[in-house]
């Protein structure tokens, strides 16, 4: 039983960090109604730039967060004019296609830089120890950033004055415009948060387990299944639906083989797809 | 009635030469290449159904074809069936499921749709890893003896080589077919606008669950053939998602929407990723050109080369379709 | 005269809203009736009830004698019941000729192909759009694709056709235009239930007028005797003297 409750702790934790990611997604796709293809590549880019920060300076990774979220954001801005800018407001397909070529451009562009071998970020945080049981130090600080990052989104969003544009905008473009918000400067600025937001969620992912070029993928794929499950519009929706699903797989894997874990988590994102049109959480935008 | 369309010639023409040209020298190699270009073709053209017809965007679109790889190989392998029958029996079940799967999916509009169709794929990847009939995540694989009913291996590989021709003409003819059709101008409709059509007296519901399974029955019974030929199948193999994105790729890059932008489409891409593979230089470099050729296309001609064609020459639209 | 459609008693909420409420009346063969209402009144909410697209919460639908509550929009065209749209939805690459092919194909008549292209054609001579059979959707004018809407809808063949605002957005001599169309096509002997703004037209063509008021039917009855309602002029014309106007017959729209 000891070893369920453990599984559970560590899936909430790292549940997180899987919020974390969908709010990135989340969020682009509620302000631009853009599903962003790129969110896996952004997200394994996040995971070697905090590799690369570390490599370089050996300082606590938890502070080099701060850069990585920098770095996320420029990288967003460049990502937004080369592809997204111009198909916003175009056809779903146009934007999925758009996005889905830079995300082969950022893979194949990385495979050649790092192959396909394993790269770790080796900074450990000591865990705590009550009784039994021992929560690593990286996982608990790696969930306590993401809520932390969480929250300071949600300031932004409903406390500044970017904030409250981002949200015009995303309710309805043409009426914000009318009020004087540059939609563009906002949908530059949407787009790049929520790149960082991806980045640094990869981050956090470096410190826990080995990755690859390849490993945003399938964090990718959880991003999406949180955020249908959340729907869309609410960003803090995402974060509390991360953390179910990490709950979930905490609690399934000390029981069924590894191998069927993916089936579970497609099986229950497709039917959460055609039966909760709602999503579990909040609203959708038009698709 | 399509006898009478002059580009149903020009596929029976393409499908000679492609049985020609290499049966002539018995040019193994040359068939090789061929019968990649033939597997894109059938690949994209079906997917034209969903995405240049009805305007909904199969991610997945790759499922069909490694199921079909699956149950065509398991019936030759496992049960000993003769390969037409099995490929065929492959393609009615993958049908039937995409059917079945379709009326309930196809109820998503745009991203929702396309997002579930990667669920799909992921999903029937992990069941199939899973499933010991079929070997789990190790596969199947083919033993010699399997070739022996049609006379050992190297006749064996002609035989499913004409065979995989003669499913991308079918495949090809089948689009022309559709889109000369009553059932076409429903599925053009859903495509421009699905509430509209609907107004109109389309059972859109009936229609996309119908178009869905349509564009699995030929790719199915392709895979059947080929992963026959290639002797072995595994989950990783069979439901490569890179295989479904070259597809759209393919599609984009040679024209959505038409019969020969797709036949364009996936001769070009295929010649260029054999091309790369084989490049010492570029083999690093094929997911980066792709993509960039692919976001070339979305951002400057999103009709692909026959949209640009058909703007240059407004009358080509009636005979290269 | 029999009655090609009987509504009786709905109602259609929105969550709290109510959008339509315990509206009935019914519309004879033949008939042109007018529907009339300040602007959030629910007459297009009534109409997409009528054919399919909302599900009433209460109430009944019969359509030529078949109860067609609970039937999908492309059901209700087999029948016989065609609609235009308020905001026009011309389905932009395909041609004006394929576009009214596909009302015809799926249509009453359920035509094929080659008929329904024949079929089309005609219509097309007919609302005068003949000349733009090869041309795209999208190039249209608004005028243009207005009269795209209604040939589509007349390409099925029906017999009762719902007209949304069908002269919204038109010039003056468009207005004209489209209002001999309309009348052309009662003429035909198909029935007509037009949602209209512009009082002149529709109190000139409607044989009997419905005024919806938040929901609710306010009034019903010929066009003379509505007018001079004292609650309709109260809810939505506004103009006690105005009304002396439009209850005269206008010289522009009638020939005869």
């Amino acid at each position: 039983m000891s070893g369920v409750l453990a599984s559970m702790i560590d899936g909430l934790l790292v549940g997180a960090v899987y919020g974390l990611a969908a709010m990135g997604l989340s969020l682009i796709w509620g302000v631009m109604d853009v599903i962003n293809l790129t969110h896996g590549a952004m997200i394994a880019l996040g995971m070697f730039s905090m590799y690369l920060l570390f490599a370089a300076t050996h300082i606590n990774a938890y502070v080099l967060l701060l850069p990585t979220i920098g770095a996320g954001l420029v990288i967003g801005l460049v990502v937004y004019w080369m592809a997204v800018h111009w198909v916003v407001g175009r056809s779903m397909l146009m934007s999925l296609l758009s996005t889905f070529a830079v995300n082969m451009i950022v893979i194949g562009i990385g495979t050649a830089v790092w192959s396909t071998s394993p790269y770790n970020v080796n900074f450990v945080l000591p865990g705590i120890t009550i009784g039994a049981y021992t929560f690593t130090g990286n996982h608990m600080a790696a969930a306590i950033s993401a809520v932390v990052i969480a929250l300071a989104l949600q300031f932004f969003l409903y406390r500044t004055r970017t904030g409250k544009a981002i949200r015009a905008v995303a309710d309805n473009r043409e009426a914000a415009e009318l009020m004087g918000i540059s939609s563009t400067a906002v949908l530059s600025i949407a787009f790049a948060i929520g790149i960082a937001l991806a980045c640094t969620s990869g981050a956090l992912v470096s410190t826990l387990f080995p990755f690859t070029i390849l490993s945003g993928g399938v964090y990718q794929l959880k991003s999406f299944v949180v955020t249908i499950l959340a729907g869309l519009g609410k960003p803090f929706g995402a974060l509390v639906a991360g953390v179910l699903l990490g709950l979930l797989e905490g609690v399934v894997t000390p029981f069924i083989a590894v191998s069927w874990i993916p089936l579970i988590e497609f099986g229950l994102f497709v039917v959460v797809l055609v039966a909760f049109p709602q999503g579990i959480f909040g609203k959708r935008a038009s698709a | 009635m399509i006898l009478r369309r002059p580009f149903f010639w020009i596929i029976l023409l393409i499908a000679a030469g492609f049985i020609y040209l290499p049966l002539h020298g018995n040019n193994v190699s040359l068939r090789e290449d061929l019968i990649l270009i033939a597997i894109a073709i059938i690949l994209a053209s079906n997917l034209n159904l969903m995405i240049g017809y009805t305007g909904y965007v199969n991610f997945g679109h790759i499922v069909f074809y490694g199921l079909g790889g699956y149950v065509g190989l398991y019936l030759t392998t496992v049960r000993g069936w003769n390969l037409v029958l099995s490929a065929l029996v492959a393609g009615l079940v993958v049908s039937l499921c995409a059917f079945l799967f379709g009326l309930a999916v196809l109820r998503l509009r745009g991203a929702y749709f396309a997002l579930a169709t990667i669920g799909i794929l992921e999903a029937v990847q992990a069941f199939v890893s899973n499933f010991d009939p079929w070997g789990r995540s190790t596969g199947m694989y083919l033993s010699f003896e399997s070739y022996q009913p049609l006379g050992g291996a190297m006749r064996a590989l002609w035989i499913t080589y004409f065979l995989i021709i003669a499913v991308m003409a079918l495949s090809m003819i089948l689009s022309l077919a559709i889109k000369n059709s009553k059932f076409g101008l429903g599925l053009f409709a859903i495509r421009e606008d699905e509430d509209a059509a609907v107004v109109l007296g389309v059972n859109a519901t009936v229609y996309k669950a119908i178009v869905y399974s349509v564009s699995a029955f030929l790719p199915a019974i392709a895979g059947a053939l080929m992963f026959y030929k290639n002797g072995m199948i595994d989950p990783s193999i069979a439901f490569e998602y890179m295989l479904s994105l070259e597809g759209i790729v393919m599609l984009m890059l040679g024209g959505q929407g038409s019969v020969i932008g797709a036949a364009l489409g996936a001769t070009l891409y295929e010649k260029l990723r054999s091309y790369l593979l084989t490049s010492p230089a570029l083999s690093n470099f094929h997911l980066v050109i792709s993509g960039g050729l692919l976001l070339l296309v979305v951002l400057f001609a999103p009709g692909g080369l026959i949209g640009w064609l058909y703007r240059l020459m407004p009358r080509a639209r009636k005979v290269i379709e | 005269m029999n009655a090609i459609l009987e509504v009786r008693g709905v109602s259609k909420r929105f969550g709290g809203l109510v959008a339509v409420s315990d509206v009935s009346f019914s519309i004879a063969e033949g008939e042109i009736v007018g529907l009339i209402g300040p602007n959030g009144a629910g007459k297009t909410t009534l109409f997409n009830v009528v054919n399919g697209v909302y599900k009433a919460n209460q109430g009944t639908i019969t359509f030529a004698g078949k109860d067609i509550t609970r039937c999908s929009p492309d059901k209700v065209v087999h029948f016989g019941l065609a609609r235009t749209h308020q905001v026009v939805k011309p389905l932009n690459d395909l041609t004006v000729l394929d576009n009214v092919t596909v009302g015809a194909c799926f249509g009453r008549e359920y035509l094929d192909l080659a008929a329904a292209r024949k079929v089309a054609s005609d219509v097309l001579q007919q609302v005068g759009l003949g000349d733009r059979a090869g041309v795209m959707a999208r190039s249209l004018t608004i005028a243009g694709k207005k009269r795209l809407e209604v040939a589509r809808a007349l390409a099925a063949k029906p017999k009762l056709l719902l007209l949304d605002e069908v002269l919204a957005g038109l010039n003056p001599t468009e207005v004209v235009k489209m209002i001999e169309l309309v009348r052309k096509i009662r003429d035909s002997g198909v029935s007509v239930l037009m949602i209209e703004h512009l009082m002149q037209a529709i109190m000139s063509l409607s044989d009997r007028i419905v005024v919806l008021n938040l929901g609710r039917k306010l009034a019903e009855g010929r066009p003379d005797e509505v007018v001079h309602n004292s609650e309709v002029v109260e809810a939505y014309l506004g103009f006690p003297d105005k009304v002396h106007e439009w209850s005269r017959v206008d010289k522009l729209t009638r020939r005869k």
